[in-house]
């Protein structure tokens, strides 16, 4: 079977649900234990930082979270461009289900960096340029939400709202890159840097295990959700009402 | 089917023309928005009292904002009236390309609600106690950053013209993609102020209005072809 024929076959809804149904719990279990385990390591085992003390551990749901947000923003672009260009519905739908979940994410994000912002900077808020590109990206997750909305017709709105998906991503560099030049005050990259991570293995593994298991965790949510898309998109189709009852 | 004519340049010509046509006819589509302009930077002085020195601090800002918003309402006459009388679908028909056409829109949209924004700003940081010397840079800053947020703003608004209230929704969708004019704009403009040099900014305005020339008309044609479904 040629990879083009898999491809098809995959983005036919049934196929599609069937194969996303059997996929969550192998996804979701794994995310659980990582996640757990990550959190573990890095909020009891994990020793306090010379320099911020027992608030670095914020890090653990902060920095999961900021990556999320940005895969999350690149899945949709991508899902949504692929949609547009193939005109694959189940493209659309993944586009349609990760922004809710992106959004969450970096919303979770400007909420931990605030709480960590507190004891650190002494306030709640500091326009710095990584929490303000962040604000930017959830005001971009909003928009591209409203306009969906907006549209009484599934198809319009999947269609406009790839244009705009695409249009946002073109632009994430640009705002990221501005806002930097504005105005940084937040710390520098600690893992990924020239001559290694500046952390010790015993802070580090954990770390990566939430990354880990918050990759996991969006790729069950997207799993579940998709899912949820194809019930509501094929809800007259013939062979939802084959299936078996749940 | 008859063999298109008419050249591509003389297309975008006919379109420039025509709307700078209609709006010399219709000329409040084009003194409303500075109005608007003119309005905001006033509740600026009224907000926060009429200290000189504070308003000179914020007087970049305040234009930069203001502008900002008085292009978000020009940008309701871009396409909406040509959509709601079927210009814009003879256009997407007429054999021409429709990207290409869409250009030369925003081109004159740009000319006619950039330009009036250029005119009146020395006047409004003048009234916010901003040193004349500011002037060429604060009008040169303006000049392009109007032409990003009209190709932007074209855009948003292909976008929603298929929606209800379209209005406040393009806002929504436009201005996280704006900010960044607004930053290199404002920037430049209090570099200038500063009696630093403010060509850095400048620059990366200039760029980023040829990377939105260059790419928003075929993000508009597509959002037009979906509008007009």
């Amino acid at each position: 079977m040629g990879t083009w024929t898999w491809f098809h076959k995959l983005a036919s809804p049934p196929h599609f649900y069937r194969i996303a149904g059997r996929l969550i719990p192998w996804f979701a279990v794994p995310a659980a234990l990582l996640i757990a385990g990550g959190l573990y390591g890095g909020l009891v085992r994990a020793p306090p930082d010379y320099q911020q003390g027992e608030a670095f551990r914020i890090i653990y749901v902060h920095a999961p979270s900021a990556w999320l947000s940005l895969v999350c923003y690149t899945t949709m672009a991508v899902a949504a461009a692929v949609g547009l260009i193939w005109r694959i519905k189940l493209a659309h739908a993944l586009a349609a289900a990760t922004a809710p979940i992106g959004a969450s994410f970096a919303l979770l994000c400007l909420a931990t960096g605030s709480l960590w912002g507190r004891p650190m900077w002494g306030t709640w808020w500091e326009w710095d340029a990584r929490l303000t590109s962040q604000l930017i990206l959830f005001f971009l997750y909003l928009g591209y939400m409203a306009l969906r909305s907006a549209y009484d017709d599934l198809g319009r709105a999947d269609r406009a709202s790839a244009v705009l998906a695409i249009v946002g991503i073109v632009n994430v560099p640009i705002i990221h890159f501005s806002v930097d030049w504005w105005n940084s005050l937040h710390q520098g990259s600690t893992v990924i840097r020239k001559g290694g991570p500046a952390m010790p293995p015993s802070m580090l593994v954990p770390l990566l295990m939430c990354f880990a298991g918050f990759t996991l965790l969006y790729a069950a949510l997207a799993c579940i959700r998709v899912r949820a898309e194809v019930l509501e998109r094929e809800r007259n189709a013939t062979w939802l009402r084959e299936l078996p009852p749940a | 089917m008859s063999a298109v004519t008419t050249g591509l340049g003389r297309a975008a010509w006919l379109v420039f023309e025509r709307d700078l046509r209609l709006a010399f006819r219709r000329w409040d589509q084009v003194s409303h928005p500075v109005v608007f302009f003119v309005m905001v930077v006033t509740l600026f002085p009224l907000a926060l009292g009429p200290e000189p020195s504070l308003l000179r601090n914020m007087a970049a800002g305040v234009v930069w904002v203001a502008a900002l918003l008085s292009s978000l309402l020009a940008l309701e006459s871009l396409y909406r009236a040509d959509f709601e009388d079927g210009t814009l679908e003879q256009l997407t028909l007429s054999g021409q390309p429709l990207a290409w056409l869409l250009l030369a829109k925003t081109l004159a949209h740009w000319f006619l609600s950039g330009i009036p924004l250029v005119v009146a700003a020395p006047v409004l940081a003048a009234s916010l106690a901003a040193p004349s010397t500011v002037v060429g840079v604060l009008m040169t800053s303006l000049a392009l950053g109007t032409g990003v947020l009209s190709f932007l703003g074209s855009v948003g608004a292909a976008l929603t013209l298929g929606t209800r209230r379209g209005g406040v929704l393009m806002s929504l969708l436009v201005l996280p993609l704006a900010m960044p004019v607004l930053i290199f704009g404002a920037r430049a403009t209090e570099q200038a102020m500063h009696g630093e040099p403010a060509a850095g900014p400048l620059w990366l305005l200039a760029a980023m209005l040829i990377l939105a020339i260059t790419l928003a008309p075929w993000a508009s044609s597509a959002a037009v072809r979906i509008s007009l479904d």
